[in-house]
């Protein structure tokens, strides 16, 4: 791990070495309220083919309404979301999963009380074909499907680096390794968007290292692209491609993280400003 | 025996392993777990593998006479780079995979590296990191690909590819393999292997082929071994007992070697695995009978009952029923065959040790407790004397007769003398070529008749068992002359599960005294069964409950310390619990994890004199070194504890007097 210390959190990869490609995910003037209150208002931005997208703001800025709306848990009363030059409208979890949307959650949404394999497994629910009745007995066709699967979540395994914790019940570990598991389970199903709520709230230093390893090697290596949701501005700033910065449901600012960090409506909004 | 007879002209590694590929080319020779399943390779697969690598490597550029670094884990495709690199007439110089780059930049500069295989990533950053400082260093191998892919430098090469490279090299030369492994002489040095330098900078200690071979096949006869035995590397590749336990013996006996899936799960591959032959540390003994005490000290009351019960009964008939001795009850054996299907069993199944035939450790002394632990549930646990000079093997324990206090008898083929100072002298035909150019310090070790000085302080006893007391230059005297074994009462204090690590102090002085580290998971474990909140190791560390705690400990070995007339006076009068754990960054212990006595007097003197000078308390900040290399401060107000020293002996001086009035 030492790659992720010397300068400073991070060094990046090479650029031109991951090609960003064209626009995969297009959110067009969105707005979404709850009775009179705005959690949104007229929001447009994009994410682009492997890029690591994040949206930061302060608390209550609309951050995770933001997140709910791009994999159908909210549905916006304006605006138009392109997913893949497809507009999509109504569309709800299950839809988003099965397109290719995963994601983590603010709080761990796990099953605190299966192993660290089972949960994972859960991932690649949507996956499995074969009917109910043929995997609960555990034959032909079903028990083949389930040893690809299952080797699918032990790569997963390998490459978050948890094969110690492979049997143990997720309730037992420490947050650090449930938000990893959980990263697990977003992972198995084999997303090409990535959206992760706040993956780093609560850690410490070490552990905020290894997830921002975690995350810059599924970028690079499965090419997924990651939208991220972060209070830790450094995380944000080292990782990042480009950033989105909300602030009360509205955008204050939009770019690379150093156009982001130069901006002065951002400066005011983290720092405050005098009246 | 008929294989080793018949073997005899085989007397090089590359030799042993083409063997094994004629006459056992099905057996497996390899084991490692990749995506949740052990993988087998045979011993034929093994040469091939080894011939690909040790083309490639010479495709390359790598030459007879060269050195090649090995860094990483136990894996098995490091384990074939060692057989490629002395396929070709080099020698493999494997390193400690956790070392700091910079104490590795110093080994490579010094064994004048140019080919380096590396396991991963993190190590090839470590590598990169040093290269300005070594500039001989021109060609990283790496084996794990993950997060490679960006790096350009010219100097990397793929694992694979270098196999790649090596059969098409292989297809253009088809004779260059087998005439390297043909110029390959026994005397002609197979590893060197550099000590974890208690003092000063590290020396690479060059053994050759013959030395080793010869020393593993004594040990195969001396325990019986064959192919069918299975092991699990995880000791570190650049330790001495790792390369003759696991790959000599394996070359030898033509067993498997079965590598763990990481570091983190040791423990779970031990119990797949089921290793027949295993060799260990004191310490690795330790921390798995602390895993078992705090397991059952969250047991069920039935299950405490049943262990606590049985280890009773184990404690007294265990061992001779082990070795064979005929004068327990019948009543006794089969109480004990009880304990065996409902206890001992079970336990050894969950600690993978149902299988074992021997089990050995050495390197530090045992605790008592510890080793009678062992060999009172039905494990052939027995003691060793060796260095990395010696290849280990001076004096091992013969089944049926191990003892607690010695080391056993000197083993075929090795003379053990005893000098006039007391010190432990060895000639043996696995004794090391020398230091790696270091002639000055050979000269130094070995003498003119030939006899490597251990720095050991020991004697004979009258069965001819050899028993060291503790390193020669250790051993003190009190202020009163009486004598001060620091080790034993360390190993004394460490027995308890609550107590990681401690330091005793007490050479020239007229009291004894002791630093103290708690078991993060014991004391934690502990902690939270009571409901004493901590936020880390210094809180937990300084909170008084603990402090009660490790002073009941202190007091018990002050009981046993008094119980020996000859030891009565080293009992702990006072001690501390330190802030941090010590650690082998902050170059407190050794890379093998013993104590350096010298360094923490001289780091921590501000807490001796606190110590001495009768404070109730110190205050002290310390610089530690992270992982990563970054530095930190930790500060602590240290409370330092009283313990009254016990028994019928009564020490010397003012301080003698306390406890004699308080017991009145």
């Amino acid at each position: 791990m030492n790659a992720v210390t010397e300068a400073g959190l991070i060094d990046a990869p090479a650029p031109g070495a991951r090609r960003i490609g064209e626009v995969i995910l297009d959110l067009r003037n969105i707005s979404l309220s709850f009775g009179g209150v705005k959690a949104l208002t007229d929001i447009s931005f994009d994410v682009r083919e492997h890029e690591i997208r994040a949206i930061i703001g302060p608390n209550g800025a609309g951050k995770s309404s933001m997140l709910n709306v791009i994999n159908g848990v909210y549905h916006p009363q304006q605006g138009e979301i392109v997913y893949r030059g497809q507009p999509r409208r109504g569309m709800n979890t299950h839809d988003a999963a099965s397109s290719g949307i995963a994601r983590t959650f603010q709080n761990i949404a796990l099953f605190k009380g299966m192993t660290v394999l089972d949960n994972i497994m859960t991932g690649r629910n949507l996956k499995m074909k074969s009917s109910f009745l043929l995997q609960a007995l555990y034959w032909g066709p079903a028990q083949r499907e389930e040893l690809a699967h299952r080797k699918e979540v032990e790569k997963v395994i390998d490459f978050l680096e948890i094969q110690h914790i492979r049997k143990t019940p997720v309730g037992r570990l420490p947050y650090g390794l449930q938000k990893r598991v959980e990263l697990g389970r977003a992972l198995a199903a084999q997303p090409e968007i990535l959206l992760l709520d706040e993956p780093m709230a609560g850690m410490n230093v070490e552990e905020k290292q290894d997830m921002c390893r975690f995350i810059l090697d599924v970028n690079d290596q499965f090419g997924t692209t990651i939208v991220l949701i972060e209070h830790d501005m450094g995380v944000v700033m080292d990782i990042s491609d480009r950033v989105v910065v909300l602030d009360y449901g509205r955008k204050i600012a939009d770019g690379t993280p150093d156009e982001v960090r130069a901006s002065q409506d951002v400066i005011n909004a983290y720092l405050g400003v005098a009246h | 025996m008929v294989e080793t007879t018949r073997s005899a002209e085989a007397d090089t590694f590359p030799r042993l392993l083409l063997q094994h590929a004629q006459t056992r080319p099905q057996r497996p020779a390899f084991r490692e777990k990749d995506l949740g399943i052990w993988q087998a390779w045979n011993w034929a697969q093994v040469a091939d593998e080894v011939r690909a690598l040790a083309c490639g490597l010479a495709a390359l550029g790598f030459k007879r006479g060269m050195n090649l670094a090995i860094v990483g884990d136990n894996r098995p495709r490091l384990y074939w780079a060692m057989s490629a690199a002395q396929c070709l007439g080099g020698v493999p110089v494997p390193l400690y995979q956790d070392a700091p780059a910079a104490d590795m930049a110093f080994v490579l500069d010094n064994a004048e590296i140019a080919f380096a295989v590396a396991e991963d990533q993190e190590q090839v950053d470590k590598l990169l990191e040093i290269k300005e400082t070594v500039p001989r260093l021109s060609r990283i191998i790496y084996d794990d690909e993950r997060g490679m892919r960006h790096y350009a430098q010219p100097e990397l090469c793929a694992y694979e590819k270098l196999q790649q490279i090596g059969r098409d090299y292989d297809r253009a030369h088809p004779d260059f393999f087998m005439n390297e492994v043909r110029a390959v002489s026994p005397s002609d040095v197979a590893v060197i292997l550099y000590t974890s330098g208690t003092t000063g900078k590290p020396k690479g200690v060059c053994h050759t082929h013959a030395a080793m071979i010869t020393t593993a096949r004594v040990l195969a006869e001396f325990d019986h071994l064959d192919d069918s035995n299975n092991v699990l590397c995880y000791l570190p590749l650049a330790w001495v007992g790792d390369f003759l336990y696991s790959y000599g013996m394996a070359h030898v006996s033509g067993f498997c070697l079965n590598c763990p899936e990481s570091p983190a799960t040791v423990m779970t591959d031990l119990r797949e695995i089921g290793p027949s032959y295993y060799f260990g540390p004191p310490r690795v003994y330790e921390n798995i009978l602390t895993q078992v005490m705090i397991r059952i000290e969250d047991a069920g009351w039935l299950k405490r009952r049943m262990f606590h019960s049985a280890m009773k009964l184990a404690r007294r008939v265990g061992i001779p029923i082990l070795d064979g001795r005929g004068n327990v009850s019948l009543r006794d054996r089969l109480a004990y065959a009880l304990g065996e299907l409902l206890v001992y069993g079970p336990l050894k199944n969950v600690l993978g040790m149902s299988r074992i035939r021997t089990a050995y450790t050495g390197g530090e002394a045992i605790g008592p407790d510890l080793f009678d632990f062992y060999r009172s549930i039905g494990i052939n646990l027995k003691q060793l004397y060796g260095m990395t000079e010696t290849c280990v093997t001076v004096c091992m324990q013969a089944s049926g007769d191990v003892r607690l206090d010695t080391v056993g008898k000197p083993m075929p083929g090795v003379e053990v003398t005893i000098a006039d100072s007391g010190e432990v002298l060895v000639r043996s035909p696995g004794l090391m070529q020398g230091y790696y150019k270091r002639p000055d310090a050979t000269a130094e070790a070995i003498d003119s008749a030939g006899y490597f000085h251990t720095g050991d302080a020991g004697f004979f006893d009258a069965d001819g068992h050899l028993k060291i007391i503790d390193r020669a230059r250790d051993v003190g005297r009190m202020a009163d002359g009486t004598l001060f074994a620091p080790k034993y009462i360390e190993n004394k204090l460490k027995f308890f599960p609550y107590i990681k690590e401690a330091v005793a102090f007490g050479d020239g002085r007229d009291r004894c005294m002791a630093f103290v580290n708690i078991d993060m998971d014991a004391v934690g474990n502990w902690a939270e069964r009571r409901g004493l909140p901590y936020s880390g190791y210094t809180d937990l560390a300084a909170q008084p409950a603990v402090y009660d705690l490790v002073a009941e400990c202190v007091a018990k070995v002050n009981a046993d310390l008094a119980a020996d007339a000859l030891l009565s006076n080293s009992q702990v009068h006072r001690f501390l619990i330190l802030h941090k754990e010590l650690d082998p960054d902050d170059e407190e212990l050794t890379r093998t994890r013993k104590v350096r006595r010298g360094f923490i007097a001289d780091k921590y003197a501000v807490l001796i004199d606190a110590l001495y000078g009768g404070k109730p308390s110190q205050y002290i900040e310390t610089q530690v070194r992270f992982e990563d290399g970054r530095r930190g401060m930790v500060s602590a107000e240290l409370k330092i504890r009283d313990v009254k020293p016990q028994g019928p002996a009564q020490p010397p001086g003012t301080a003698a007097k306390r406890p004699v009035k308080e017991a009145a």
